[in-house]
């Protein structure tokens, strides 16, 4: 184990690469997940549309998620993806958009079949339609119902993108496996990115719970 | 005496879930301004009744007809006939995450298309209607039952229906809850509302009803004025509920 103050020394002197790679760290996982979100909706709209071909669709598609592991989905969308000229900040960032998706669609199904069928006939009994009350009455509810389990994904996506690492990508644990074998002194530059990562998990659950605690206003 | 606007008449109407057969051949007439009161026993098919009247249950079989129109439910827009007829339910079915205002608010907004002063105005004014006038900016959870019910109350009234529909709407309340929501029903009756309420509250039957219609086993077995049906019960079936519960 390093000492104190070699891990802090080091801490210090390495602080600008360590920073560029949180930056990309940030961004692979704050663009991943935003669309993560957009695809698990559509296929948790899928599964409860009740028309038995489209929850198939949504239940093929989690099941491949599921049974896969996450490195590999990455390199599919790495290798697949490279004959059209795209990046593999792009690769990565829509393997884990793909990846955590269906996490997400599973979380957002749950939560909306979770709000009392009451709701829904009080809309339609105002004159709603069943696509006006999902949107105004039933989404908000669910989606503060969701909040705490997204958060929990939240922070799986975060970590997970460190796997964006084996193609290349120069994100936090790129930065520290690489700067660590340069020096001859892996087991400081691990310790030191898992300090960023435990700070970008404490501040991503602060910002979960705050907003938490915004939308329980009503409670 | 000039004849009554027809509201709502229903004939031959048949519901079944599955292989329960729930309506069995309904008739049923609703005049403008009437009370018409559904009693009768758990089960006996009344809610089924009332919420097919708003096509939250759709028929298997005869005819709705809603302000001497025949309302198909595969090619009317059932959105706009449920405008004309307001609902309360058993349980209020309050939108949790909308303050009081918002929720009576919401429907004139979003419905109705209403801007938003004259749609604030005017659920401010229910609320007054409803007493509830100083609950305006509270969410629903902060009320007691019988507060939430008068809301319920508000927010149908606020799209001006020309009929309301009530399900059971003390059922869930605590007893010296009942008082104040009747009340309110009450208030709405004398001004001329027309009704159609299923209540195991016999007082209100007696008091507030024009009609009330005794319902056995999926079948309207009796109905008449209240004193006539409370007082000279013609059929065995009607005696035998009424000394049941009185």
């Amino acid at each position: 184990m390093p000492s104190f103050s070699h891990f802090f020394e080091t801490f210090i002197d390495s602080y600008p690469v360590f920073f560029k790679g949180m930056l990309l760290t940030l961004q692979v996982t704050a663009v991943s997940i935003l669309i993560a979100i957009f695809i698990g909706l559509f296929f948790a709209f899928l599964k409860i549309s009740k028309i038995k071909v489209l929850e198939a669709i949504a239940n093929v598609y989690i099941y491949i998620v599921r049974g896969t592991p996450l490195i590999v989905q990455i390199f599919i969308f790495y290798f697949g993806l490279s004959e059209y000229n795209i990046s593999g900040f792009w690769s990565a960032t829509l393997a884990l958009a793909f990846h955590n998706g269906a996490y997400i669609a599973e979380i957002f199904r749950g939560t909306i079949q979770s709000i009392d069928k009451g709701q829904m006939e009080a809309g339609r009994s105002l004159g709603m339609t069943n696509a006006l009350t999902m949107r105004r009455i039933i989404l908000p509810q669910a989606f503060r119902r969701a909040l705490p389990p997204l958060g929990n994904q939240f922070i799986i996506g975060l970590k997970d993108s460190s796997l964006a690492a084996f193609i290349g990508m120069y994100e936090l644990f790129n930065v520290a496996t690489t700067a660590g074998s340069n020096n001859f002194d892996s087991m400081t530059y691990l310790l030191i990115v898992a300090v960023y990562y435990l700070i970008l998990v404490f501040l991503l659950t602060t910002i979960v719970s705050l907003m938490e605690k915004k939308l329980s206003a009503s409670d | 005496m000039s004849e009554k606007r027809e509201m709502i008449k229903i004939e031959k109407l048949n519901k079944s879930f599955g292989d329960l057969h729930v309506l069995k051949d309904i008739d049923m007439e609703v005049k403008e301004n009437d009370v018409v009161v559904l009693i009768g026993a758990s089960g006996s098919g009344k809610s089924t009744l009332l919420r097919c009247l708003n096509f939250l249950e759709i028929k298997n079989g005869g005819k709705i007809i809603v302000e001497g129109k025949e309302i198909d439910p595969k090619k009317d827009n059932l959105n706009k006939v449920r405008e004309q007829i307001g609902m309360v339910f058993q349980h209020f079915n309050l939108f949790p995450h909308k303050t009081v205002l918002q929720n009576v608010m919401e429907a004139p907004l979003v419905v109705k298309r209403k801007n938003r002063s004259q749609a604030e105005k005017e659920g401010k004014e229910l609320l007054e209607k409803v007493g509830l006038a100083e609950k305006a900016d509270v969410y629903p959870s902060k009320l007691s039952g019988g507060q939430k019910q008068r809301v319920a109350i508000a927010r149908a009234l606020a799209m001006k229906p020309d009929i309301m529909l009530f399900d059971e709407p003390t059922s869930a309340l605590d007893p010296e809850l009942v008082g104040e929501v009747l009340s309110t029903m009450k208030q709405l009756a004398r001004e001329g509302m027309t009704m159609v309420v299923v209540t195991h509250e016999m007082g209100f039957a007696r008091e507030v009803g024009d009609w009330v219609f005794y319902m056995h086993d999926g079948r309207i077995v009796e109905r008449g004025e209240p004193q006539e049906l409370f007082n000279n019960p013609k059929e065995q079936r009607t005696k035998d509920f009424l000394s049941s519960i009185l």
